[in-house]
């Protein structure tokens, strides 16, 4: 516990540094506005900026990196509220309750009511994040290639067996994922493979960026071209009144929603150590629970400030919950924590429990700046609340030309080689096409950041085996993971028959 | 062309694409060799094989009217979000054509204007102020800062004198 905490002090430091305060600060800002854009969120600020952060070190990098990760947390509610449209998938449930508080002319109400939950939803997912991890990691210190292989085929059961409806397209969205993960060289033999239609430009395999940025950039962008031509570019923001005794009284009132946020918080964090689970459902079940939980249900989506409350603790817990395995035990928990896991390998560190040891300094690090990142966010986001109305009046039509250039440079930026824009561009197309098909693509950016890691996890255990697939069922961890794996594997399959039994019977 | 028609065409290109990476992969030994492990084609060869069933089970469903894809008879994409889509995606198209003739500060000013003037009809004066301006600040943040070269084309011999000056 002590020792936690001296580390913990280390960490703050770290933070302190001039440098990094100023990417916290800067992160936090850019973050709010990103998130704040209808359509982008999180992930694709990530992925579309990681390539900016070649400049500072890691630690500043991934400081930079989280803190826009919680930016556009905070920033996802403020067009759920004003627009109605979620700024990012995680501020869906917000706009249930939201959007109507906006219409009766109590925006204000449900930004700071947004704010001051997602700073408590940060706050309570930090320090248990604190406390959770250290001993996590030193569990997962003594696992081998058997135990880091079932955890990866854990990550991907979760998103098969939790991933909606369409089982194929998510076993498919994983498969090719690796598979693309796999160009290049053989990594044991040395040889050349899978060298697309013999295309050089493929020996240096594919960048987890190229498919980033094509699907959470590019892909991203077309689908926001493709909405506001449908929805004829009409512009449907809500009037807010802001004053600073207004903002005082809004959060006096918020104190009573205090057993909401814990829960939402608690619940959200949780939800969002899962790999396949994430922001998205977190908020959504936090929702639902305060829903029932609540006096009074049938005020929920004509503008209970509860409603607003529950999903946006729930996204920033839940956001904080998915580094925990990431940074941990090396498996990203949600999109973006698998390009943060992406860019730490770019960054010449190797994910996993390891990391706790030999580069306290950055986990410290970025564990503090999770602190001091929700912090800055809660306030900049209360006083620039007026700023951002005014940012949501920005036409799209000048911002999308800058982020489309920004996705062609951060392309470009990682190899320098012309034919990784190219297949940056033909994974947005492709991906903007799939997606209207409703086939997830985040598994394939979580298979494609795993994929390098998989391979010689399984290549070594069944050299170790001599063959045989019993190592992953038989050792004291990987055993309980790989079962629990494969039963989330047939969680579709136990669904279909539970249904079908049902009708039977009724 | 339908939701249901597009599903259709998309399961059978990624089913030909699954087959060409096991084809590919076959190129390297798939089989276990001895002391060595599984060969290196294994890994993505196996993984191509799920591919193609997953694409199999697509493909299943799509037959059997199963989901609300594959009955789906809504238009794939509707005409006139077509035109746009297609435009910004043929400008995307033709802007990274041009980074290796006239380079990056010729494409990208060409392509804001395609962007903000005949596709978002602002004004002259805007168009223009952001024409000028991003390239400028994109190549101060990237070229000078970070030291990332971004490709020049034919216009490299003009940025000779500015990299004297930066480097």
């Amino acid at each position: 516990m002590l020792e936690i905490l001296g580390l913990l002090g280390n960490g703050f430091l770290v933070v302190f540094e001039p440098l990094n305060l100023a990417l916290i600060v800067g992160g936090c800002a850019l973050g709010l506005f990103i998130g704040a854009m209808p359509g982008l969120g999180s992930v694709n600020g990530v992925a579309i900026l990681l390539p900016l952060t070649f400049l500072v070190p890691p630690t500043g990098a991934i400081i930079f990196l989280a803190a826009i990760y919680y930016g556009a947390m905070y920033g996802g509610a403020i067009s759920s509220i004003m627009l109605g449209i979620p700024g990012a998938s995680t501020a869906v449930a917000t706009t249930f309750d939201g959007r109507p508080l906006a219409k009766q002319g109590m925006a204000d109400k449900a930004l700071t009511g947004a704010a001051v939950a997602s700073f408590v939803g940060g706050s309570i997912s930090v320090v248990l994040f604190t406390f959770f991890a250290p001993p996590l990691a030193h569990v997962a210190l003594v696992f081998g290639s058997p135990e880091e292989f079932a955890l990866m085929m854990l990550a991907f059961a979760t998103f098969v067996g939790l991933g909606g409806d369409d089982l194929f397209k998510t076993i498919f969205s994983i498969a090719i994922g690796l598979v693309l993960s796999a160009i290049g060289f053989d990594i044991i033999s040395g040889e050349p493979r899978l060298v697309l239609w013999d295309i050089t430009g493929f020996l240096h395999g594919i960048n987890f960026l190229v498919l980033a940025i094509g699907i959470y950039g590019i892909g991203e962008m077309l689908w926001t071209v493709e909405e506001n031509a449908l929805g004829g570019g009409k512009s449907m923001l809500s009037d807010a009144t802001v004053t600073v005794a207004r903002t005082f009284a809004n959060l006096r009132e918020l104190v009573s929603s205090w057993k909401t946020m814990v829960m939402g918080s608690v619940l959200g964090y949780f939800v969002g150590i899962l790999p396949a689970a994430g922001a998205t459902p977190g908020s959504l079940m936090s929702y639902g629970l305060a829903k029932q939980m609540s006096k009074d249900p049938d005020s929920f989506g004509k503008g209970n400030i509860e409603g607003v409350v529950a999903p946006e603790a729930a996204n920033n817990a839940a956001s904080t919950g998915s580094m925990l395995p990431m940074l941990t035990l090396g498996i990203p928990g949600s999109p973006t924590t698998a390009i943060l896991l992406g860019g730490m390998v770019i960054w010449g560190l190797e994910p996993g429990p390891r990391l706790f040891t030999d580069h306290s300094e950055f986990v410290w690090g970025l564990i503090a700046s999770l602190y001091a990142a929700n912090l800055f966010a809660v306030i900049i986001n209360i006083a620039f609340i007026p700023v951002f109305i005014q940012i949501l009046k920005t036409p799209f039509t000048i911002l999308a030309p800058i982020i489309f250039i920004l996705c062609l440079i951060g392309g470009y930026a990682p190899t320098q080689d012309m034919h990784d824009v190219w297949l940056m561009l033909v994974f947005g197309i492709v991906g903007y096409l799939m997606r209207k098909l409703d086939y997830p693509l985040a598994p394939a950016v979580l298979a494609i950041v795993l994929g390098p890691l998989a391979e010689p996890a399984l290549r070594q255990s069944l050299i170790i085996s001599d063959g045989s697939f019993s190592i992953f069922f038989t050792r004291t961890y990987a055993g309980p993971i790989m079962i629990t794996a494969i039963l989330f594997l047939f969680l579709p399959v136990f669904k279909m028959v539970y249904v079908k039994m049902r009708n039977k019977l009724a | 062309m339908t939701v249901r028609t597009a599903e259709f065409l998309m399961a059978i290109t990624m089913a030909a694409f699954s087959i060409y990476l096991m084809v590919k992969s076959y190129e390297l030994p798939i089989g276990w060799i001895k002391d060595e492990g599984p060969g290196g084609g294994a890994w993505p060869f196996w993984l191509s094989a799920i591919l193609l069933i997953s694409c199999a089970g697509i493909l299943f469903n799509w037959f059997r009217k199963h989901g609300p894809i594959a009955t789906s008879k809504k238009v794939y994409i509707e005409s006139h979000v077509l035109m746009e889509v297609t435009s910004v995606a043929v400008a995307l198209i033709i802007t990274v054509g041009l980074f290796s003739f006239i380079g990056i500060y010729g494409a990208l000013p060409l392509f804001l204007i395609f962007y903000l003037r005949f596709l978002g009809k602002h004004s002259w004066k805007l168009t223009a102020t952001l024409a000028v301006l991003i390239p400028v600040v994109i190549f101060y943040f990237f070229e000078v800062t970070l030291k990332i070269i971004l490709p020049k084309g034919m216009t490299e011999p003009l940025f000779i004198p500015l990299y004297k000056l930066f480097f």
